[in-house]
């Protein structure tokens, strides 16, 4: 297991190497990070200073070394936006995002086992169509439209919640909802048809005709099995909320998270920003998928780890 | 004979599928005594592990038990007569054990956990007593190194050892009944006798009544005592061991007969039964078995019922004991 882990993360370890390298590629190769950062205004002068301040002037190679030394210290120098340095501002941040997405997938993950579950006992029963049509309706609803439909609704007519921004629980509500439908949506039809699946095992049949009632068969056979697969889709679901979800429910909902963060530090060409909020996603990506791993190896003890 | 432990009272079982009604079982009766076992024969789709899983209590949805009943010691079991379900019967009384031992354990349960379950609803022991007696069962199904092997999972086990494991859950409670659908189609020849071997010894050591579901004539002539052969649903012919293999009375019993090789008749060729067994769908009014008879007459038309056949030997048919040396002469 220890070694396991350690590979697993000499791995992610490479794969964090790869992100820093693409950043670097892209962030000095593509485009001017002079002209890109410094006002349009700026003097020739300003802009040769501002070049050898960031070291612009070395050679390409230096540069290289000199910014992954800089990732590995988690150094992506100062935000020009916020003038302080810029992990700063993503560990401000990260909190916000990351309440954000425990309050959300949280949701999406107690609601969607139970929901599966009863759905699956009867497949074609009222619970079931009732289950799967509202599931193919959350998953149809593009979020942003889903986040603004709730504004309305609860914040504008109702006057229940807060329209945006942060600070109390009430403020939470809204955001997390929104973030919660799509996934809750994914997780419950992943539950049902692995439910369904399960429960006509032979393995069920053996434990029925051990005399165990449906409860304890539940709970201790089959809903425990089908947390390696529920693991896996959650674990991409944790990926593409915090990479793609975030972003869109954050800027709707005025959520000072990462996401949010990250649309403005591009609004405002504020370069050193973006690429540290960007490694840090894609660290914690990579963590993400290790844990999984683990997690997944201790429930189901025939995943080879080699 | 004693009151019987079982009985099976013309049983119905239909299962409703999207192309139609099939009859899965039609009308089966059968009883089975104290310490008997009981071969139950037939060819692939018969019903045989239908009217087991009917027993069992396993019969849900599309399927339904369509009619008769089926009692434990005189009470409702199944069907007609049943007001609740019955407690503590299935599992406790009656056990199962399937026929792809890969298959019917938990994967990501350890094996002494699977066992546990059974001891601690049935016998009450937790802890460190129903390891114990965990280790114990193990042992008694043959499994060496018990105390080590309850820990381990069942991808560790070979689909023999596995079987054994079955068994042990199911001998946990002390049943006094043991289906077993056929427990060794799935293992390979010299692996099957020693599970033979190992039921019937428990069989002999606990007292217990079995219900042995195979296509395998050589089976039930080492290890039943009485046999009963299904065809389409239906109980064809019933009878002591004995009895059937030297007088069968349904032209399918002696097509079976004489389609398993035999080590004391080497010169006897082996012939099959030409032909399929009829749809359940539509299941035909007379013998299910006229299509393929050799011996069918016009009066096989009509709907055929259990008729004596000597001393506790039952058969639906009166062609006699030489259908197929009629046919072919
Ligand atoms: N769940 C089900 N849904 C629909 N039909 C079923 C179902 N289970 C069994 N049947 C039907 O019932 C009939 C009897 O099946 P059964 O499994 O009892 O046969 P069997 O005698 O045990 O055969 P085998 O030797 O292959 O195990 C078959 O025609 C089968 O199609
Ligand atoms: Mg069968």
């Amino acid at each position: 297991m220890t070694d396991f882990i350690l590979r697993r993360l000499f791995q992610g370890f490479l794969v964090v190497f790869g992100v820093t390298t693409v950043v670097f590629v892209i962030t000095r190769l593509a485009g001017d990070p002079v002209s890109l950062m410094l006002p349009l205004s700026a003097s020739d002068e300003q802009r040769a200073a501002f070049a050898a301040q960031i070291g612009l002037d070395q050679p390409i190679w230096v540069q290289f070394l000199r910014f992954a030394g800089d990732v590995a210290l988690l150094d992506f120098g100062d935000s020009l936006w916020q003038r302080r340095p810029a992990m700063e501002v993503v560990f401000e941040r990260l909190p916000n995002t990351a309440l954000l997405i425990a309050a959300g997938l949280g949701t999406a993950v107690v609601l969607s086992i139970p929901l599966g579950a009863i759905a699956a006992l009867r497949p074609g029963g009222l619970a079931d169509r009732l289950t799967t049509s509202i599931s193919l309706l959350g998953l149809a609803m593009p979020q942003f439209w889903l986040g603004l439909m709730a504004i309305m609704i609860f914040s504008v007519t109702l006057k229940w919640l807060p329209t945006s921004g942060i600070g109390t629980p009430a403020h939470l509500v809204l955001p997390a909802l929104t973030l919660a439908m799509t996934p809750l949506a994914r997780f419950t039809m992943m539950v049902r048809a692995a439910m369904i699946d399960e429960m006509n095992t032979q393995y069920v049949k053996t434990a029925r005709a051990k005399g165990l009632g449906l409860g304890r068969i539940l709970r201790v056979h089959t809903l425990r099995n089908i947390m390696v697969p529920f693991l896996s889709i959650s674990g991409w679901e944790l990926i593409t909320t915090l990479s793609g979800y975030t972003v869109v429910v954050e800027t709707v909902f005025g959520w000072p998270g990462l996401g949010l963060t990250a649309v403005q530090a591009i609004q405002r060409g504020d370069l050193f920003l973006v690429q540290a909020i960007v490694f840090s996603i894609a660290l914690m990506i990579v963590c993400i998928g290790i844990l999984m791993d683990v997690l997944s190896k201790m429930i189901d003890p025939r995943i080879e780890l080699n | 004979m004693n009151d019987p432990l079982l009985e099976i009272d013309d049983l119905r079982v239909d299962f409703d599928t999207r192309a139609g009604l099939v009859q899965a079982v039609r009308g089966v009766s059968l009883t089975l005594g104290r310490g008997e076992t009981l071969g139950l024969v037939g060819e692939s789709g018969s019903g045989k592990s239908v009217t087991a899983q009917a027993v069992m209590g396993l019969i849900d949805v599309p399927g339904r038990i369509a009619g008769g009943a089926v009692r434990w010691n005189g009470m409702p079991l199944v069907g007609e007569g049943v007001r609740r379900r019955p407690r503590r019967i299935w599992g406790r009384e009656i056990t199962m054990i399937f026929q792809n031992p890969m298959t019917s354990l938990n994967p990501l349960m350890t094996v002494g956990a699977q066992l546990g379950e059974v001891i601690h609803l049935y016998l009450g022991l937790r802890g460190a007593a129903a390891r114990t007696r965990a280790a114990e069962l193990l042992d008694a199904v043959g499994i060496s190194g018990a105390s080590r092997r309850l820990d381990q999972y069942p991808h560790e086990f070979s689909g023999g050892m596995r079987q054994r494991v079955m068994i042990a859950m199911a001998i946990a409670s002390e049943p006094r009944l043991l289906i077993a659908d056929e427990p060794t189609t799935a293992l390979d020849v010299t692996i099957q006798a020693q599970i033979l071997e190992l039921l019937a010894g428990l069989q002999e050591k606990l007292g217990l009544s079995i219900i042995l579901i195979t296509h395998d004539l050589g089976i039930v002539a080492g290890l039943c005592h009485r046999v009963a052969v299904m065809y389409a649903g239906q109980i064809v012919e019933t009878g002591t061991v004995d009895d059937i293999f030297a007088r069968p009375g349904h032209p399918y019993t002696q097509g079976l007969i004489r389609s398993t090789p035999r080590l004391d008749a080497v010169e006897d060729r082996l012939v099959s039964i030409d032909g399929t067994p009829p749809g359940l769908r539509t299941p035909p009014e007379g013998c299910a078995f006229r299509p393929r008879c050799p011996a069918a007459q016009a009066a096989c038309h009509a709907p055929q019922r259990l008729a004596s056949h000597g001393a506790g030997h039952v058969a639906c048919c009166r062609a006699g004991v030489d259908a197929w040396d009629v046919g072919a002469a």
